[in-house]
């Protein structure tokens, strides 16, 4: 096989991840598809009426709708349309840097390292704040067993079942472990490049394996969004 | 990877325009996904399995684009394309055979 071992283990690796990445989501349908909808509970009440409760598994649309400095405004799913496009961003100026690093331009590949360094920390950031919006949730709340409760943790939370958060923290959570783990990957590479520890080497093959497993961060978000944001 | 094309004064040109073409497409499908979402209502049984069933097909095209030209799998051996596609065959098998046979069990344990 004409492939570098580096570059071999890196897919091998990240096959076996998106072994890891399948269970969670399907599991998430799993229990999804077990709990009733609201509209299997409530027959011939339209979507536009949906209510939170625990008695039914929340709509997307329905839970994430909040976007920074637009507090009180229904704007389903623009925040995490505008992450997906900061990933997806950050995902073409990586692979720009592994062009670059095929023409040994040292210049351009610290630049495009750069601008995918910043996607990766925008993301996180945006991460954490739609974290911190869950976990207080919104003004109104839910009822939960008589009692008033506003956002979510890992036992109640005012959107609708218990797994329903403990799938978000979990899977949410583990995406943005790897999002960081690509992050501390892209400024160590910048960092070598900065020093011409690979100029020097001859080629730029590090760029190239750490990108794989930034796109690979992209993909894995591709699917995250269609299976918990959108479906 | 294309192969390096030098100008005159000997210095590499980028090649970069693959590269946003599908950054590019990437943006429209995810635009269009948000279409779909907010034009088809999950009110019908219908609409709600258009939708999943759009939206998982829009997913897997995206996919393509990623692995294939961000991680340019498209160009590299034979012996590594198939080690890498062949178990995802499998998986993808094994989830649809386990959804059509079995996914209706989960509503009598519960």
């Amino acid at each position: 096989m004409k492939v570098g071992y580096g570059k071999l283990m890196m897919w091998i690796f990240l096959l076996s991840d998106t072994f890891t990445f399948s269970a969670l989501l399907i599991s998430y349908g799993l229990v999804r598809f077990s709990y009733p909808s609201f509209q299997d509970l409530n027959p011939g009440v339209l979507l536009k009426d949906f209510t939170f409760s625990q008695e039914w598994w929340p709509t997307p649309e329905a839970v994430f709708e909040a976007v920074p400095f637009l507090h009180g405004i229904s704007l389903p799913l623009v925040f995490v349309g505008i992450m997906t496009f900061i990933l997806i961003f950050s995902s073409v100026t990586m692979v720009l840097a592994v062009e670059a690093g095929h023409r040994m331009d040292k210049a351009d590949v610290e630049k495009w390292m750069l601008w995918t360094i910043l996607g990766g920390v925008t993301f996180l950031g945006s991460q954490a704040w739609e974290w911190n919006h869950f976990i207080h949730g919104t003004p109104e709340g839910s009822m939960i067993d008589g009692v008033q409760f506003f956002g979510a943790n890992l036992v109640h939370n005012q959107y609708g079942p218990t797994a329903f958060a403990d799938f978000f923290f979990f899977i949410t959570g583990f995406h943005g472990t790897h999002v960081l783990s690509g992050v501390v990957l892209n400024v160590l590479v910048f960092y070598n490049t900065a020093n011409g520890v690979y100029e020097k080497r001859g080629h730029y093959d590090m760029i190239e394996k750490v990108g794989l497993y930034w796109h690979f961060v992209d993909l894995v978000w591709v699917f995250v969004f269609t299976f918990f944001y959108l479906v | 990877m294309a192969e390096i094309v030098y100008d005159k004064n000997g210095n590499a040109k980028p090649q970069t325009k693959a590269l946003w073409r599908v950054f590019w497409i990437l943006l429209g499908i995810t635009a269009v996904e948000f279409v779909i979402a907010f034009t088809i209502s999950s009110d019908t049984g219908f609409g709600k399995w258009l939708k999943i069933s759009l939206f998982i097909i829009l997913t897997f095209v995206k996919s393509f684009y990623i692995v294939g030209t961000f991680m340019h799998l498209k160009d590299e051996v034979k012996s590594l394309i198939w080690t890498i596609i062949l178990p995802i065959i499998f998986v993808v098998w094994f989830i649809a055979a386990l959804v059509y046979f079995e996914g209706s069990h989960i509503g009598e344990v519960r």
